[in-house]
């Protein structure tokens, strides 16, 4: 997979292993390819799946945040607490 | 680099969070005007971002970058709602030559979606980025057990 970009499209030169190394790591994290069998996923495609990643969880965060303010006055958060921690972590 | 899905990172950040919430209860009767709903909404917000942000600390640029903004937060509230929501305004389509080189496009909206890499390399912005990734993950993932937990 190559992804040094030529001076010609006014784009910069990047070595090759580090870009590899990052993207795979990214693309390990994205639950869109992850699943997918094939090696041959593009930088771009991986660059593209995580901006659509992130947005799709700030968008949860936004909507989570939602729903727990209108939960809000029922939270009893001390007696919870070690329990939301336990079911975490199992 | 310690791993952001480890559980100590997962319970401080509950904690954390957790906390947070007890007081923005505690601050205001809980009232059913759209305007208190939507304060509480954003403040609900702040803490998750500012929890996960504190969990790991200066140890890296996007927590940094969060904590920084928040610390701001008064003076810039409106702008960095707008900031957000005009990530998605910015796009344009995608100039590469070969299908898997990254474009100046492409590389500029995930600098407009992840905190404080603003003037990193892409090597060190792609790194920030997948430890970004795996803590959102992770807030929204406590976030969603909070709502299940109390929703039932």
């Amino acid at each position: 997979m190559s992804s040094r970009r030529s001076s010609q499209s006014g784009v910069s030169r990047i070595s090759d292993d580090q870009i590899i190394e990052l993207v795979s790591k990214l693309r390990q994290l994205l639950p869109e390819i992850r699943n997918r069998r094939s090696d041959k996923v593009s930088a771009s495609k991986v660059l593209q799946e995580t901006c659509n990643y992130i947005r799709n969880l700030h968008k949860e965060v936004d909507d989570l945040s939602e729903r727990l303010s209108q939960l809000l006055s029922t939270i009893d958060a001390d007696s919870a607490e070690a329990a939301i921690i336990r079911s975490l972590i199992m | 680099m310690k791993n952001p899905s480890s559980s100590s990172v997962k319970s401080r950040f509950t904690r954390r969070f957790l906390r947070a919430l007890i007081k923005i209860n505690r601050q205001k009767p809980s009232s059913s005007s759209s305007r208190e709903i939507f304060l509480r909404y954003r403040r609900i917000r702040i803490a998750a971002d500012k929890a996960m942000a504190c969990v790991i600390g200066s140890r890296r640029a996007w927590s940094r970058a969060v904590l920084r903004r928040i610390k701001n937060q008064k003076r810039k509230r409106l702008a960095d709602s707008l900031r957000r929501s005009n990530g998605i305004h910015g796009m344009k389509k995608m100039v590469a030559k070969e299908e898997d080189e990254i474009s100046y496009e492409q590389e500029n909206e995930l600098r407009k979606l992840v905190p404080g890499v603003g003037a990193m390399d892409l090597c060190s912005m792609l790194d920030e980025t997948a430890h970004y990734v795996m803590c959102l993950a992770t807030q929204v993932q406590v976030m969603r057990k909070i709502v299940d937990f109390y929703s039932t």
